[in-house]
Protein backbone atom coordinates (compact mmCIF):
# COMPACT_ATOMS: atom_id res chain seq x y z
CA UNK A 1 0.00 0.00 0.00
CA UNK A 2 1.25 3.50 -0.80
CA UNK A 3 2.23 5.96 1.90
CA UNK A 4 -0.26 8.25 3.63
CA UNK A 5 1.93 11.25 2.87
CA UNK A 6 4.74 11.46 0.39
CA UNK A 7 6.70 14.54 -0.57
CA UNK A 8 9.39 14.85 -3.23
CA UNK A 9 11.74 17.82 -3.45
CA UNK A 10 9.32 20.09 -1.59
CA UNK A 11 10.38 23.73 -1.48
CA UNK A 12 8.51 26.47 0.30
CA UNK A 13 9.42 30.14 0.51
CA UNK A 14 7.79 32.34 3.13
CA UNK A 15 8.65 35.98 2.88
CA UNK A 16 12.34 36.09 1.97
CA UNK A 17 13.00 32.82 3.74
CA UNK A 18 13.57 29.35 2.27
CA UNK A 19 11.56 27.52 4.88
CA UNK A 20 11.53 24.03 3.35
CA UNK A 21 14.48 23.08 1.14
CA UNK A 22 14.11 20.10 -1.09
CA UNK A 23 12.24 18.09 1.46
CA UNK A 24 11.40 14.47 0.67
CA UNK A 25 9.49 12.61 3.33
CA UNK A 26 7.22 9.64 3.63
CA UNK A 27 4.61 8.91 6.29
CA UNK A 28 3.36 5.31 6.31
CA UNK A 29 -0.33 4.53 6.76
CA UNK A 30 -1.78 3.43 10.09
CA UNK A 31 1.07 4.78 12.21
CA UNK A 32 1.65 7.64 14.60
CA UNK A 33 4.50 9.63 13.13
CA UNK A 34 6.07 12.37 15.22
CA UNK A 35 7.30 15.53 13.54
CA UNK A 36 10.03 17.01 15.70
CA UNK A 37 12.47 19.81 15.28
CA UNK A 38 13.56 23.11 16.79
CA UNK A 39 11.29 26.10 16.77
CA UNK A 40 11.27 27.64 13.30
CA UNK A 41 12.51 24.48 11.59
CA UNK A 42 9.43 24.37 9.36
CA UNK A 43 7.12 21.87 11.08
CA UNK A 44 3.99 23.98 10.77
CA UNK A 45 4.90 24.95 7.22
CA UNK A 46 5.25 21.28 6.26
CA UNK A 47 1.87 20.50 7.82
CA UNK A 48 0.25 23.40 5.99
CA UNK A 49 1.72 22.06 2.74
CA UNK A 50 0.23 18.65 3.48
CA UNK A 51 -3.29 19.95 4.12
CA UNK A 52 -3.09 22.20 1.06
CA UNK A 53 -3.05 25.52 2.90
CA UNK A 54 0.49 26.48 1.89
CA UNK A 55 1.57 27.79 -1.48
CA UNK A 56 4.60 25.75 -2.50
CA UNK A 57 7.47 26.84 -4.74
CA UNK A 58 8.52 23.45 -6.10
CA UNK A 59 8.17 19.73 -5.61
CA UNK A 60 5.18 17.49 -5.03
CA UNK A 61 3.16 16.45 -2.02
CA UNK A 62 0.95 13.39 -2.37
CA UNK A 63 -1.61 12.71 0.33
CA UNK A 64 -3.64 9.48 0.42
CA UNK A 65 -2.74 8.99 -3.23
CA UNK A 66 -3.92 12.45 -4.35
CA UNK A 67 -2.07 15.75 -4.80
CA UNK A 68 -2.18 17.80 -1.58
CA UNK A 69 -5.09 20.20 -1.54
CA UNK A 70 -7.27 18.10 -3.88
CA UNK A 71 -10.97 18.74 -3.14
CA UNK A 72 -11.59 15.02 -2.55
CA UNK A 73 -9.12 15.12 0.36
CA UNK A 74 -11.02 17.76 2.33
CA UNK A 75 -13.41 15.14 3.70
CA UNK A 76 -10.64 12.70 4.57
CA UNK A 77 -8.16 14.80 6.57
CA UNK A 78 -8.45 16.18 10.08
CA UNK A 79 -6.21 19.20 10.68
CA UNK A 80 -5.36 21.06 13.86
CA UNK A 81 -3.51 24.34 13.43
CA UNK A 82 -0.89 25.31 15.99
CA UNK A 83 -2.95 28.21 17.35
CA UNK A 84 -6.41 26.91 18.33
CA UNK A 85 -8.74 27.65 15.43
CA UNK A 86 -12.20 27.68 16.96
CA UNK A 87 -14.75 30.43 17.55
CA UNK A 88 -14.37 31.88 21.01
CA UNK A 89 -17.86 33.42 20.91
CA UNK A 90 -19.52 30.02 20.52
CA UNK A 91 -19.88 27.23 23.07
CA UNK A 92 -17.85 24.03 22.74
CA UNK A 93 -20.89 22.16 21.38
CA UNK A 94 -21.87 24.95 18.97
CA UNK A 95 -18.34 25.03 17.53
CA UNK A 96 -18.27 21.29 17.01
CA UNK A 97 -21.82 21.15 15.63
CA UNK A 98 -20.84 23.68 12.96
CA UNK A 99 -17.67 21.85 11.94
CA UNK A 100 -19.58 18.53 11.94
CA UNK A 101 -22.12 20.01 9.51
CA UNK A 102 -19.33 21.32 7.28
CA UNK A 103 -17.81 17.85 6.89
CA UNK A 104 -21.22 16.13 6.88
CA UNK A 105 -20.38 14.10 9.98
CA UNK A 106 -23.29 12.63 11.96
CA UNK A 107 -24.56 14.94 14.74
CA UNK A 108 -23.82 12.21 17.29
CA UNK A 109 -20.10 12.70 16.58
CA UNK A 110 -20.13 15.91 18.59
CA UNK A 111 -20.78 14.09 21.83
CA UNK A 112 -18.19 11.44 21.03
CA UNK A 113 -15.33 13.85 20.35
CA UNK A 114 -16.16 15.98 23.38
CA UNK A 115 -15.75 12.85 25.49
CA UNK A 116 -12.54 11.89 23.67
CA UNK A 117 -10.86 15.16 24.61
CA UNK A 118 -12.37 15.05 28.11
CA UNK A 119 -14.46 18.22 27.92
CA UNK A 120 -17.90 16.87 28.86
CA UNK A 121 -18.37 19.30 31.79
CA UNK A 122 -17.53 22.23 29.47
CA UNK A 123 -19.92 21.19 26.68
CA UNK A 124 -22.08 24.30 26.94
CA UNK A 125 -19.41 26.75 28.04
CA UNK A 126 -18.30 29.57 25.74
CA UNK A 127 -14.88 28.74 24.27
CA UNK A 128 -13.66 32.24 25.15
CA UNK A 129 -14.12 31.42 28.82
CA UNK A 130 -12.10 28.18 28.74
CA UNK A 131 -8.49 27.74 29.84
CA UNK A 132 -5.75 27.63 27.20
CA UNK A 133 -5.37 23.86 27.35
CA UNK A 134 -9.12 23.40 27.14
CA UNK A 135 -9.33 25.60 24.04
CA UNK A 136 -6.58 23.50 22.42
CA UNK A 137 -8.65 20.43 23.10
CA UNK A 138 -11.74 21.94 21.45
CA UNK A 139 -9.59 22.59 18.40
CA UNK A 140 -8.34 18.98 18.50
CA UNK A 141 -11.91 17.66 18.94
CA UNK A 142 -12.95 19.39 15.71
CA UNK A 143 -10.30 17.41 13.82
CA UNK A 144 -11.59 14.12 15.25
CA UNK A 145 -15.11 14.65 13.85
CA UNK A 146 -16.25 12.30 11.12
CA UNK A 147 -13.86 9.51 10.25
CA UNK A 148 -10.70 11.12 8.90
CA UNK A 149 -8.17 8.73 7.36
CA UNK A 150 -5.34 11.12 8.12
CA UNK A 151 -4.86 13.41 11.09
CA UNK A 152 -2.39 16.27 10.81
CA UNK A 153 -1.98 17.66 14.31
CA UNK A 154 0.24 20.67 14.99
CA UNK A 155 1.33 20.51 18.63
CA UNK A 156 -1.97 19.14 19.92
CA UNK A 157 -0.67 18.41 23.40
CA UNK A 158 0.90 21.77 24.15
CA UNK A 159 -0.15 23.21 27.52
CA UNK A 160 -1.63 19.96 28.77
CA UNK A 161 -0.83 18.16 32.02
CA UNK A 162 0.88 14.74 31.97
CA UNK A 163 -2.35 12.82 32.57
CA UNK A 164 -4.15 14.43 29.65
CA UNK A 165 -1.08 14.09 27.45
CA UNK A 166 -0.90 10.38 28.19
CA UNK A 167 -4.62 9.97 27.49
CA UNK A 168 -4.36 11.77 24.16
CA UNK A 169 -1.34 9.75 23.05
CA UNK A 170 -3.31 6.62 23.96
CA UNK A 171 -6.15 7.94 21.81
CA UNK A 172 -3.72 8.52 18.93
CA UNK A 173 -2.42 4.96 19.27
CA UNK A 174 -5.97 3.57 19.29
CA UNK A 175 -6.80 5.54 16.16
CA UNK A 176 -3.65 4.25 14.45
CA UNK A 177 -4.65 0.67 15.31
CA UNK A 178 -7.96 1.35 13.56
CA UNK A 179 -5.95 2.28 10.46
CA UNK A 180 -5.87 6.07 10.81
CA UNK A 181 -2.56 7.68 9.84
CA UNK A 182 -1.31 10.42 12.14
CA UNK A 183 1.33 13.10 11.77
CA UNK A 184 1.82 14.84 15.10
CA UNK A 185 4.27 17.67 15.69
CA UNK A 186 5.72 18.30 19.10
CA UNK A 187 8.37 20.18 20.97
CA UNK A 188 8.44 17.73 23.82
CA UNK A 189 11.11 15.16 23.05
CA UNK A 190 9.63 12.94 25.70
CA UNK A 191 6.62 12.47 23.43
CA UNK A 192 8.89 11.09 20.72
CA UNK A 193 9.02 7.67 22.32
CA UNK A 194 5.22 7.36 22.03
CA UNK A 195 5.46 7.55 18.23
CA UNK A 196 5.93 4.66 15.81
CA UNK A 197 8.31 6.75 13.76
CA UNK A 198 10.00 10.11 14.08
CA UNK A 199 10.77 12.70 11.44
CA UNK A 200 13.35 15.18 12.63
CA UNK A 201 13.32 18.50 10.85
CA UNK A 202 16.12 21.06 11.05
CA UNK A 203 16.26 24.27 9.04
CA UNK A 204 13.80 22.94 6.54
CA UNK A 205 15.68 19.73 5.82
CA UNK A 206 15.14 16.20 7.09
CA UNK A 207 17.73 15.11 9.66
CA UNK A 208 16.30 11.75 10.56
CA UNK A 209 13.48 9.35 9.70
CA UNK A 210 13.71 6.60 12.30
CA UNK A 211 11.91 4.60 14.92
CA UNK A 212 12.42 6.03 18.44
CA UNK A 213 14.68 3.07 19.30
CA UNK A 214 16.61 3.43 16.06
CA UNK A 215 17.22 7.08 16.84
CA UNK A 216 18.81 6.20 20.20
CA UNK A 217 20.95 3.51 18.60
CA UNK A 218 22.25 5.65 15.72
CA UNK A 219 23.10 8.50 18.07
CA UNK A 220 24.46 6.29 20.86
CA UNK A 221 22.29 8.07 23.42
CA UNK A 222 19.80 6.94 26.01
CA UNK A 223 17.11 9.58 25.89
CA UNK A 224 15.30 11.50 23.20
CA UNK A 225 16.61 14.89 24.28
CA UNK A 226 20.23 13.78 23.90
CA UNK A 227 19.54 12.07 20.58
CA UNK A 228 18.00 15.25 19.33
CA UNK A 229 20.89 17.44 20.50
CA UNK A 230 23.42 15.02 19.00
CA UNK A 231 21.76 15.06 15.60
CA UNK A 232 21.46 18.83 15.58
CA UNK A 233 25.12 19.15 16.56
CA UNK A 234 26.10 16.75 13.74
CA UNK A 235 24.04 18.74 11.27
CA UNK A 236 25.69 21.97 12.35
CA UNK A 237 29.18 20.45 12.10
CA UNK B 1 -21.84 25.80 -3.68
CA UNK B 2 -23.90 23.74 -1.27
CA UNK B 3 -27.01 25.42 0.21
CA UNK B 4 -26.84 23.24 3.31
CA UNK B 5 -23.31 24.44 4.11
CA UNK B 6 -24.18 28.03 3.23
CA UNK B 7 -27.08 28.00 5.68
CA UNK B 8 -25.00 26.22 8.33
CA UNK B 9 -22.49 29.05 8.02
CA UNK B 10 -25.18 31.74 8.29
CA UNK B 11 -26.64 30.03 11.35
CA UNK B 12 -23.19 29.84 12.93
CA UNK B 13 -22.53 33.54 12.31
CA UNK B 14 -25.92 34.51 13.75
CA UNK B 15 -25.28 32.34 16.82
CA UNK B 16 -21.98 34.18 17.32
CA UNK B 17 -23.76 37.53 17.09
CA UNK B 18 -26.42 36.33 19.52
CA UNK B 19 -23.73 35.74 22.13
CA UNK B 20 -22.90 39.44 21.96
CA UNK B 21 -26.14 41.27 22.87
CA UNK B 22 -24.43 44.63 23.12
CA UNK B 23 -23.40 44.46 19.48
CA UNK B 24 -26.95 43.53 18.49
CA UNK B 25 -28.39 46.53 20.36
CA UNK B 26 -25.81 48.92 18.90
CA UNK B 27 -26.29 47.50 15.44
CA UNK B 28 -30.05 47.92 15.50
CA UNK B 29 -30.27 51.21 17.38
CA UNK B 30 -27.34 53.38 16.30
CA UNK B 31 -28.56 54.32 12.79
CA UNK B 32 -31.91 55.39 14.25
CA UNK B 33 -30.22 57.42 16.98
CA UNK B 34 -28.06 59.21 14.42
CA UNK B 35 -31.08 59.95 12.24
CA UNK B 36 -32.96 61.24 15.28
CA UNK B 37 -30.03 63.52 16.07
CA UNK B 38 -29.96 64.84 12.50
CA UNK B 39 -33.72 65.51 12.60
CA UNK B 40 -33.23 67.41 15.83
CA UNK B 41 -30.31 69.46 14.45
CA UNK B 42 -32.42 70.47 11.43
CA UNK B 43 -35.61 71.07 13.44
CA UNK B 44 -36.19 74.63 12.24
CA UNK B 45 -35.09 74.11 8.65
CA UNK B 46 -36.58 72.12 5.76
CA UNK B 47 -33.20 70.38 5.30
CA UNK B 48 -34.08 67.12 7.03
CA UNK B 49 -36.49 66.18 4.26
CA UNK B 50 -33.67 66.62 1.72
CA UNK B 51 -30.86 64.98 3.59
CA UNK B 52 -32.82 62.44 5.66
CA UNK B 53 -33.33 59.88 2.88
CA UNK B 54 -29.62 59.88 2.05
CA UNK B 55 -28.82 59.26 5.71
CA UNK B 56 -31.04 56.18 5.64
CA UNK B 57 -28.67 54.89 3.02
CA UNK B 58 -25.45 56.03 4.63
CA UNK B 59 -25.58 54.94 8.25
CA UNK B 60 -26.59 51.31 7.70
CA UNK B 61 -24.11 51.08 4.81
CA UNK B 62 -21.20 52.29 6.92
CA UNK B 63 -22.09 50.21 9.96
CA UNK B 64 -22.60 47.01 8.01
CA UNK B 65 -19.35 47.61 6.11
CA UNK B 66 -17.38 47.92 9.32
CA UNK B 67 -19.03 45.01 11.13
CA UNK B 68 -18.61 42.56 8.26
CA UNK B 69 -15.07 43.47 7.38
CA UNK B 70 -13.92 43.19 10.98
CA UNK B 71 -15.74 39.91 11.61
CA UNK B 72 -14.28 38.26 8.54
CA UNK B 73 -10.84 39.65 9.28
CA UNK B 74 -11.10 38.03 12.72
CA UNK B 75 -11.91 34.76 11.01
CA UNK B 76 -8.75 35.09 8.90
CA UNK B 77 -6.54 35.92 11.85
CA UNK B 78 -7.87 33.32 14.26
CA UNK B 79 -7.04 30.47 11.89
CA UNK B 80 -10.68 29.36 11.59
CA UNK B 81 -10.70 30.40 7.94
CA UNK B 82 -7.57 28.31 7.30
CA UNK B 83 -9.28 25.36 8.95
CA UNK B 84 -12.50 25.86 6.96
CA UNK B 85 -10.53 26.13 3.72
CA UNK B 86 -9.07 22.66 4.34
CA UNK B 87 -12.62 21.36 4.84
CA UNK B 88 -15.31 20.71 2.22
CA UNK B 89 -16.69 24.25 2.54
CA UNK B 90 -16.92 26.16 -0.75
CA UNK B 91 -15.66 29.72 -0.97
CA UNK B 92 -19.12 30.76 -2.12
CA UNK B 93 -20.66 28.97 0.88
CA UNK B 94 -18.48 31.06 3.14
CA UNK B 95 -19.12 34.43 1.49
CA UNK B 96 -22.81 33.86 0.79
CA UNK B 97 -23.26 32.43 4.29
CA UNK B 98 -21.90 35.66 5.73
CA UNK B 99 -23.95 37.77 3.31
CA UNK B 100 -27.18 36.04 4.35
CA UNK B 101 -26.47 36.31 8.07
CA UNK B 102 -25.47 39.96 7.99
CA UNK B 103 -28.09 40.66 5.32
CA UNK B 104 -30.73 39.53 7.81
CA UNK B 105 -29.33 41.91 10.41
CA UNK B 106 -29.20 44.61 7.75
CA UNK B 107 -32.91 44.10 7.02
CA UNK B 108 -33.83 44.49 10.70
CA UNK B 109 -31.57 47.51 11.03
CA UNK B 110 -33.04 49.22 7.96
CA UNK B 111 -36.62 48.47 9.00
CA UNK B 112 -36.00 50.11 12.36
CA UNK B 113 -34.16 53.08 10.82
CA UNK B 114 -36.82 53.76 8.18
CA UNK B 115 -39.65 53.34 10.68
CA UNK B 116 -37.93 55.69 13.09
CA UNK B 117 -37.20 58.30 10.41
CA UNK B 118 -40.74 58.30 9.02
CA UNK B 119 -42.90 57.84 12.10
CA UNK B 120 -40.82 59.38 14.86
CA UNK B 121 -38.78 62.05 13.05
CA UNK B 122 -41.52 62.91 10.56
CA UNK B 123 -39.52 62.38 7.37
CA UNK B 124 -41.77 63.11 4.40
CA UNK B 125 -41.95 60.25 1.93
CA UNK B 126 -43.82 61.16 -1.25
CA UNK B 127 -43.29 57.76 -2.86
CA UNK B 128 -44.01 54.29 -1.53
CA UNK B 129 -42.66 53.74 2.02
CA UNK B 130 -42.04 50.05 1.28
CA UNK B 131 -39.90 51.06 -1.64
CA UNK B 132 -37.90 53.26 0.71
CA UNK B 133 -37.38 50.24 2.97
CA UNK B 134 -36.33 48.12 0.00
CA UNK B 135 -33.71 50.69 -1.03
CA UNK B 136 -32.36 50.96 2.51
CA UNK B 137 -32.12 47.17 2.84
CA UNK B 138 -30.36 46.65 -0.49
CA UNK B 139 -27.99 49.42 0.46
CA UNK B 140 -27.15 47.85 3.83
CA UNK B 141 -26.53 44.56 2.03
CA UNK B 142 -24.21 46.45 -0.32
CA UNK B 143 -22.22 47.56 2.75
CA UNK B 144 -22.07 43.93 3.90
CA UNK B 145 -20.75 42.62 0.62
CA UNK B 146 -18.25 45.46 0.19
CA UNK B 147 -17.00 44.71 3.72
CA UNK B 148 -16.59 41.02 2.87
CA UNK B 149 -14.63 41.88 -0.24
CA UNK B 150 -12.50 44.61 1.37
CA UNK B 151 -11.44 42.43 4.29
CA UNK B 152 -9.52 40.24 1.82
CA UNK B 153 -7.03 43.08 1.45
CA UNK B 154 -6.62 43.86 5.12
CA UNK B 155 -4.20 42.09 7.40
CA UNK B 156 -5.00 44.09 10.52
CA UNK B 157 -7.89 45.86 12.19
CA UNK B 158 -6.07 49.16 11.65
CA UNK B 159 -6.15 48.62 7.91
CA UNK B 160 -9.85 47.79 7.95
CA UNK B 161 -10.58 51.06 9.71
CA UNK B 162 -8.48 52.85 7.07
CA UNK B 163 -10.64 51.33 4.35
CA UNK B 164 -13.49 53.48 5.63
CA UNK B 165 -11.93 56.76 4.51
CA UNK B 166 -10.39 55.05 1.48
CA UNK B 167 -13.39 53.19 0.06
CA UNK B 168 -16.46 54.67 1.70
CA UNK B 169 -15.86 58.39 2.15
CA UNK B 170 -15.14 59.14 -1.54
CA UNK B 171 -18.43 57.45 -2.40
CA UNK B 172 -20.22 59.63 0.14
CA UNK B 173 -18.56 62.81 -1.13
CA UNK B 174 -19.32 61.98 -4.76
CA UNK B 175 -22.77 60.57 -3.97
CA UNK B 176 -24.62 63.84 -4.41
CA UNK B 177 -25.47 64.66 -0.80
CA UNK B 178 -23.30 67.75 -0.55
CA UNK B 179 -23.39 68.89 -4.17
CA UNK B 180 -25.89 67.46 -6.63
CA UNK B 181 -23.99 65.16 -8.95
CA UNK B 182 -24.91 67.05 -12.15
CA UNK B 183 -23.35 70.20 -10.67
CA UNK B 184 -19.98 68.48 -10.19
CA UNK B 185 -17.05 68.84 -12.59
CA UNK B 186 -17.56 66.46 -15.52
CA UNK B 187 -14.78 64.06 -14.54
CA UNK B 188 -16.16 63.65 -11.04
CA UNK B 189 -19.67 63.29 -12.37
CA UNK B 190 -18.62 60.42 -14.64
CA UNK B 191 -16.73 58.76 -11.82
CA UNK B 192 -19.73 59.09 -9.54
CA UNK B 193 -21.89 57.37 -12.15
CA UNK B 194 -19.84 54.25 -11.54
CA UNK B 195 -19.97 54.26 -7.75
CA UNK B 196 -22.66 52.07 -6.19
CA UNK B 197 -23.45 54.52 -3.40
CA UNK B 198 -24.39 57.25 -5.91
CA UNK B 199 -27.17 55.02 -7.16
CA UNK B 200 -28.44 54.21 -3.66
CA UNK B 201 -28.53 57.86 -2.71
CA UNK B 202 -30.30 58.72 -5.93
CA UNK B 203 -32.86 55.99 -5.32
CA UNK B 204 -33.44 57.18 -1.75
CA UNK B 205 -33.90 60.78 -2.84
CA UNK B 206 -36.23 59.87 -5.70
CA UNK B 207 -38.48 57.67 -3.63
CA UNK B 208 -38.93 60.31 -0.96
CA UNK B 209 -39.32 63.32 -3.23
CA UNK B 210 -41.46 62.09 -6.11
CA UNK B 211 -44.51 59.89 -5.88
CA UNK B 212 -44.31 58.71 -9.49
CA UNK B 213 -40.69 57.64 -9.72
CA UNK B 214 -41.06 53.94 -8.85
CA UNK B 215 -39.64 52.79 -12.18
CA UNK B 216 -36.53 54.97 -11.84
CA UNK B 217 -36.09 53.89 -8.25
CA UNK B 218 -36.24 50.22 -9.13
CA UNK B 219 -33.67 50.74 -11.87
CA UNK B 220 -31.28 52.40 -9.40
CA UNK B 221 -31.90 49.62 -6.87
CA UNK B 222 -31.11 47.14 -9.60
CA UNK B 223 -27.73 48.79 -10.18
CA UNK B 224 -26.96 48.66 -6.46
CA UNK B 225 -28.00 45.00 -6.29
CA UNK B 226 -25.71 44.20 -9.22
CA UNK B 227 -22.83 45.79 -7.38
CA UNK B 228 -23.65 43.73 -4.30
CA UNK B 229 -23.61 40.55 -6.39
CA UNK B 230 -20.33 41.64 -7.98
CA UNK B 231 -18.77 42.11 -4.53
CA UNK B 232 -19.94 38.64 -3.49
CA UNK B 233 -18.30 37.16 -6.58
CA UNK B 234 -15.12 39.21 -6.11
CA UNK B 235 -15.07 38.28 -2.41
CA UNK B 236 -15.22 34.58 -3.29
CA UNK B 237 -12.55 34.90 -5.94
CA UNK B 238 -10.14 36.70 -3.64
CA UNK B 239 -10.61 34.11 -0.89
CA UNK B 240 -7.57 31.85 -1.06
CA UNK B 241 -7.30 28.25 0.03
CA UNK B 242 -3.51 28.38 -0.25
CA UNK B 243 -1.61 31.27 1.30
CA UNK B 244 2.05 32.25 1.53
N1 LIG C 1 3.70 34.05 7.30
C1 LIG C 1 5.04 33.96 7.31
N2 LIG C 1 5.80 34.83 6.59
C2 LIG C 1 7.13 34.75 6.57
N3 LIG C 1 7.84 33.84 7.25
C3 LIG C 1 7.15 32.95 7.98
C4 LIG C 1 5.73 32.96 8.05
N4 LIG C 1 5.34 31.97 8.86
C5 LIG C 1 6.46 31.37 9.27
N5 LIG C 1 7.55 31.94 8.76
C6 LIG C 1 8.95 31.53 8.98
O1 LIG C 1 9.09 30.21 8.52
C7 LIG C 1 9.94 29.46 9.38
C8 LIG C 1 9.26 28.16 9.75
O2 LIG C 1 8.11 28.44 10.47
P1 LIG C 1 7.19 27.28 11.04
O3 LIG C 1 6.01 27.93 11.66
O4 LIG C 1 6.96 26.28 9.98
O5 LIG C 1 8.15 26.65 12.17
P2 LIG C 1 7.83 25.54 13.26
O6 LIG C 1 8.84 24.46 13.08
O7 LIG C 1 6.42 25.16 13.21
O8 LIG C 1 8.14 26.32 14.60
P3 LIG C 1 7.47 26.18 16.05
O9 LIG C 1 7.98 24.93 16.62
O10 LIG C 1 7.98 27.38 16.77
O11 LIG C 1 5.99 26.19 15.84
C9 LIG C 1 10.25 30.36 10.57
O12 LIG C 1 11.57 30.81 10.44
C10 LIG C 1 9.28 31.50 10.44
O13 LIG C 1 9.88 32.71 10.86
MG1 LIG D 1 4.86 25.40 14.45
Amino acid sequence: MDAAIHSEGLRVHRGKLDVLRDLSISVPRGQVVGLLGPSGSGKSTLMRSIVGAQRIAAGTVTVLGLPAGAPALRQRIGYVTQAPSVYDDLTVAQNLRYFARVISAPASDVERVIAEVDLVPQTNQLVGSLSGGQINRVSLAAALLGSPELLVLDEPTVGLDPVLRRDLWQLFATLARRGVSLLVSSHVMDEARRCDRILLLHNGTLLADETPEGLLVTTGTTDADDAFLTLIARAAA
Amino acid sequence: MNPRLTLATSARVLTQVRHDPRTVVLLLAVPSLLIGLMAWIFTDTPLFDTIGPALLGLFPFIIMFLITSITTLRERRSGTLERLMTMPLGKFDFIVGYTLAFGLLAILQSLIAVGFAVWVCGLTVSGNAWLLILVAVVNAILGTTLGLFASAFATSEFQVIQFMPALVFPQILLGGIFVPRDKMPDVLHSISDWLPLSHSIEALQKVSQASDASGDVLREVGVVALWAVAFVVLGSITLRRKTE
